[in-house]
């Protein structure tokens, strides 16, 4: 173009220069080349990686934001919703979501859907991240091999969203205490599974089922008990207070516990694998199977104010049944009212007794243990009525042999048994602390206060007069004591003449007394000075040679 | 400069397409507290709108909309005017021609921007931007949209055939 400017003189210079600089302008439509095909790869690429796009439908819509909400599956992130809307009948919202492409895998006609909210419980605390995030949509896989793009949500996300290893365990029990979803369900304190699902059976039993995870399904065996750990256990035993809890969040929610069962038990009552019973406490589920129990009737002549539905029955310190019933009875041949008290009985509860008694075929039918029953009461078995605490004034019913009773007929064909009585031991009780009272208050009380008083009066007034006239000359003499003290203690005194001439005197006698003993040695060496007088002193025994030996 | 309406045109071009994909695709993912998020050029001129920061929307706006847009039209202008000889405005062509000029570098304010926040917010847990793929195109198409001007010889303006 710079060429058309100028007029055309000459043909040949330009040439070979144009023919070099031609290559620039070309190699320049290489950039708008290189960014289409950019542009294209990366358009492709983002078809590529779009995945299906399926419907949800909920029965609320709460948390889902257009574009915000994601899809999970195990915590990551597969897809997002891209639109939410009402169904044609207005009765659920329709979520729609983009999932990636390699998500498109997980979707089965019985993949599951629910929405992620925070769940706050007492056992868990679950979905805390969406407080900030949002609610987000969970799900989990299933195993059908059919397709599915429209899908129903769960309203409540399901207790094992990532399929955990493990074993699910049905427990069949009166009723479900204080359990939870989510309960924990605990082996020797540790927790290792979970409550995921329980529900009332059509017969009004409660049916919880529980999921142990998978190194430690195999602690659950055939002969495992299991117990509703709920709340504490608090025992008052010999031993002193006993206060157990399986753990805090047991006692806020409920949990269950479970062990091995006696060793020489019998596997669980319903036999079928993964089917167990759930017991009310610990101990209920330790105790040795019961067995069928057996009803016996018993007939007291006293009033029995403290025996309640469920208060033992004791063979001979053994508790081996309860009391089911207490009625009145009416006795038509003395006219009075009897106290019937029904009880069943627990013949298996007595142990090795019960065994040998099996293998003496004593146990085989109703009518060999009448008659077995016939014979302790012909031994002297009685059925009397005990207190089993003082403070509360309960009474348990014990079974025990009493030698001094009297023969009573026993009549083996009744049914229930009927066994007979004797009267408890808590009324004699009562009677001699009667006798006691009475005792007490026979005494007379009240002349001997009367007594007491006229004789504190007397000691009042003698103290009184003690204390108006002896106690004045008593300081009286105490004063003149001082006095007399003090002069005692002056006269006594180091300075005073008295003793200064008490101490010469002392002095003089003992040069007196040495002049004396003088005398008297003089008197013994020379005894005729009595008569002659005494004679110049000179040393007559005092030997001569002595002193001249010692001169030399 | 020879065959400079060519290499104009191709770099326009290159601009242009390029120009797609940079609107397309994310240029900023934050992560935080509140979640992940993918923000595009306009997703965030609009979020920025909608939240109350309408100056900080208008410059981001004309920085990455308002400046390459005029730049698009303008050189497309010019090199048609070139291309037809036109003598249609000269002077006020070759104003525009230094106004393109000189607003070149100024949409790389975004790509600013994204450098900054991508190198100040790293808190790890708390929260963290990183640049994506967008951005590097829209750094293109500023780059490639400033050859283009480059390329382009004012002179034609006034060169017109005798």
């Amino acid at each position: 173009m710079s060429a058309a400017s100028t007029p055309p003189p000459e043909e040949d210079l330009p040439t070979p220069l144009v023919q070099n600089r031609r290559w620039m302008p070309r190699l320049v439509w290489v950039v708008p080349i290189a960014a289409a095909v950019i542009g294209i790869s990366l358009l492709i690429k983002n078809w590529e990686n779009a995945g299906p796009q399926i419907t949800i439908s909920f029965l609320s819509g709460e948390g889902v934001q257009v574009g915000k909400t994601l899809v999970k599956y195990r915590d990551v992130t597969v897809g997002r919703v891209s639109a939410v809307s009402l169904s044609a009948d207005h009765e659920t919202v329709l979520i729609s979501a983009d999932l990636s492409r390699d998500a498109a895998g997980l979707l089965n006609a019985d993949t599951q859907f629910w929405i992620v909210r925070p769940r706050i419980g007492v056992g868990s605390v679950s979905g805390l991240d969406t407080l900030l995030s949002g609610a987000y949509i969970g799900m989990k896989s299933g195993a059908a091999a059919r397709r599915e793009r429209q899908f129903v949500g769960l309203e409540n996300p399901p207790a094992l969203s990532h399929g955990p290893r493990g074993r699910e365990l049905e427990l069949h029990a009166a009723r479900a205490g204080s359990l939870a979803i989510g309960a924990p369900v605990y082996f020797r304190q540790f927790q290792v599974g979970r409550v995921i699902d329980e529900n009332l059976l059509p017969d009004g039993k409660a049916r919880v089922t529980a999921f142990v995870e998978a190194p430690y399904d195999g602690f659950v065996k055939p002969v495992t008990r299991f117990w509703n750990a709920s709340g504490i256990d608090v025992k008052l035993g010999a031993d002193g207070l006993k206060v157990q809890t399986e753990s805090l969040a047991a006692l806020l929610a409920g949990g269950i516990a479970f062990d091995d069962g006696p060793m020489d038990a019998a596997p669980a009552a319903a036999g079928i694998p993964g089917q167990f019973n759930l017991y009310k406490n610990e101990t209920e589920a330790m105790a040795p199977p019961d067995g069928e129990p057996h009803y016996v009737r018993m007939r007291f002549a006293q009033a029995l104010r403290g025996l309640e539905e469920g208060a033992p029955v004791e063979f001979v310190g053994v508790n081996i049944g309860s009391v089911i019933a207490v009625d009145l009875g009416y006795e038509r041949r003395d006219k009075s009212f009897p106290v019937v008290v029904t009880a069943k009985l627990y013949p298996r509860r007595m142990g090795a007794a019960y065994e040998v008694l099996t293998a003496q075929g004593k146990t085989e039918s109703d009518d060999t243990l009448a008659a077995f029953v016939g014979t302790l009461v012909d031994r002297g078995l009685r059925a009397q009525p005990r207190s089993a605490s003082l403070l509360t004034g309960k009474l348990y019913i014990a079974l025990d042999f009493v030698r001094a009773s009297p023969r009573t007929a026993f009549d083996a064909s009744i049914r229930p048994l009927e066994l007979p009585t004797v009267n408890g031991t808590f009324q004699e009780l009562e009677a001699s602390i009667g006798r006691l009272v009475k005792k007490v208050n026979d005494l007379p009380l009240e002349q001997i206060a009367a007594d007491l008083h006229t004789d504190l009066t007397d000691l009042h007034e003698t103290l009184s007069e003690l204390h108006a006239r002896v106690l004045p000359s008593a300081v009286d003499t105490l004063s003149a004591l001082h006095t007399t003290l003090d002069s005692a203690g002056r006269t006594l005194d180091v300075e005073s003449p008295l003793q200064r001439g008490l101490t010469e005197a002392l002095l003089e006698a003992r040069g007196t007394l040495q002049a004396v003993r003088e005398l008297a040695d003089d008197l013994d060496r020379h005894p005729d000075a009595l008569l002659r007088g005494r004679r110049p002193q000179k040393m007559p025994h005092r030997p001569a040679p002595l002193t001249s030996d010692a001169k030399p | 400069m020879p065959f400079s309406t060519e290499m104009t045109l191709a770099w326009l071009i290159a601009g242009i397409t390029l120009y797609i994909p940079a609107n397309l695709l994310p240029v900023m993912h934050t992560s935080g507290l509140l979640g992940d998020a993918d923000s595009t050029i306009l997703g965030g001129i609009l979020e920025f709108w909608r939240s109350g920061d309408w100056d900080i929307a208008l410059l981001i706006f004309i920085a990455s909309v308002a400046v390459p847009f005029t730049k698009f039209i303008a050189i497309g202008l010019l090199l048609l005017t070139v291309r037809k000889n036109s003598g249609w405005q000269q002077h006020q062509r070759t104003v525009l021609y230094r106004i393109v000029e000189f607003i070149g570098y100024w949409s790389m304010l975004d790509v600013i921007v994204v450098a900054l926040t991508a190198a100040l917010m790293q808190f790890q847990v708390l929260g963290s931007a990183e640049p994506r793929a967008g951005i590097a195109f829209f750094c293109a198409v500023v780059v490639v949209t400033m050859l283009s001007a480059l390329c382009f010889e004012p002179r034609l303006i006034w060169d017109r055939p005798a």
